[in-house]
């Protein structure tokens, strides 16, 4: 693949913000974004102009980690709580997983459990293999974790999905005491790991998985 | 200062690899040759036919948030709400971050990119480049995967399908409001809102 050029060989750099082409002023070879201030701005959209983005690794490993330690009692503690007359009912994400399943809608049950389990754990395993990598500088199968990568941005954000339903439960069953719905701690530990995954994933900069010493073949 | 080339090259996002830039036939996409992402598209939708798209959905979207969603019933009480509605339940139930979530990720920030983009393309359409130009698009650019319209629409899906084993549902028509804005995000999901750069545009006056 060395045929194709890449934009630091050439000495140009992409603007991440308008994706206007520039020049690196001669000598000026250091925007590699480490922490030193020597970037330029875009001359078309006056955002800084960077090789990578900025501590990338740093942040993406803080960022993930954070998200893993919410999803913990995200999982553990109840998001919701439904109570009627005789009973009270504190649900947990895979408990309401259940209960949509045996309420009759296996469907439903399984587009829920995909957002708010799979997709969550898929970010933090494909993010850390993706990271792993990427530091080590490694060949094997770019173009399947390039791949990878995007598919990680473009569900990420369908995890709200529980969180959403949670507040328009909340919202919509108020029988005075007949019947009610409550949001419990575990639906806010929730909306902050989908958050900070999305963040996360937005600080990784998939140019790394293609820096790597080795070549392709 | 870099110096720039606007028009002759184009670098892929997610790979850094540098491509001379091609005049695309209708319906052709660009990909990157090593990491296969999309590099560009052709400009199915005028600036008219965008801002057209913008307006119908700032329509939509004041329906989908004055209008009631859902309406619970039970022995003969009736219940239903809004968006705002739900941002306002949960603030009182003591879960404000999700309340704060709620409100920018289904109200502000999908009120803001459509202000945006009205904006921009109206002057766009006059040939000019709208007051604010370069700080609007980064901001809209930043914006990116934060409006989350098209995933209350199911997460309604969702509540309906809980609700309905305890209560009488009724839809309401916020959430055929919402069904539309969705379809319209979906539209526009296509859209490469950096072509608002390379138009050949006059500074604003």
């Amino acid at each position: 693949m060395s045929a194709l050029p890449r934009a630091a060989e050439l000495g140009l750099i992409a603007c991440t913000v308008c994706g206007l082409v520039c020049r690196n002023v001669p000598g000026d070879a250091q925007l590699d974004g480490d922490g030193v201030d020597d970037a330029m701005a875009c001359p078309r959209c006056a955002s800084t102009l960077r090789r990578r983005k900025p501590d990338s690794f740093a942040r993406t490993w803080a960022l993930l980690i954070a998200a893993f330690l919410m999803y913990i009692p995200a999982n553990v503690l109840p998001i919701m709580r439904t109570a009627s007359l005789n009973d009270i009912d504190d649900n947990t994400i895979i408990s309401g997983v259940v209960e949509l399943w045996r309420a009759g809608s296996p469907n439903l049950a399984v587009i829920v459990f995909t957002a708010s389990i799979v997709v969550p754990v898929l970010k933090f395993l494909a993010l850390s293999v993706l990271l792993v990598s990427s530091q080590r500088g490694s060949g094997w199968a770019r173009l399947q974790r390039a791949k990878l990568y995007r598919l990680v941005e473009l569900i990420g954000y369908w995890s709200m999905l529980d969180v959403f339903v949670v507040a328009l439960l909340t919202a919509l069953v108020r029988f005075s005491v007949l019947s009610l719905v409550e949001p419990l701690p575990g639906v806010i530990f929730f909306g902050l790991t989908v958050v900070l995954t999305m963040f996360a994933s937005m600080s990784f900069d998939p140019r790394l998985i293609w820096d790597g010493k080795d070549s392709d073949d | 200062m870099g110096k720039a080339f606007p028009e002759k090259l184009l670098i892929c996002e997610h790979c850094d690899t540098v491509y001379r830039r091609r005049v695309l036939e209708r319906g052709e996409v660009a990909r990157c040759a090593l990491c296969a992402a999309e590099l560009e598209r052709y400009h199915l939708l005028s600036v008219n036919a965008m801002l057209a798209l913008i307006l119908t959905a700032a329509i939509v979207f004041v329906q989908a948030n004055l209008w009631p969603i859902v309406t619970l019933g039970l022995s003969g009480q009736h219940s239903s709400t809004t968006l705002w509605g739900v941002i306002l339940a949960m603030w009182r139930e003591h879960s404000q971050v999700v309340s704060v979530l709620v409100a920018t990720t289904l109200f502000f920030f999908p009120l803001l990119k459509m202000s945006l983009l009205g904006w921009l393309l109206w002057f766009a359409r006059g040939g000019r480049r709208a007051p604010g130009f370069v700080p609007l698009m980064v901001i809209l650019h930043r914006l990116g995967p934060w409006t989350m319209s098209e995933v209350f629409v199911l997460g309604a899906l969702v509540a309906i399908v809980k609700a309905h084993t305890y209560f009488d549902v009724t839809a309401d028509p916020g959430i055929y409001a919402y069904a539309a804005l969705t379809l319209l995000i979906t539209i526009f999901a296509g859209v490469d809102l950096r072509q608002l750069w390379d138009e050949d545009l006059e500074p604003a006056a």
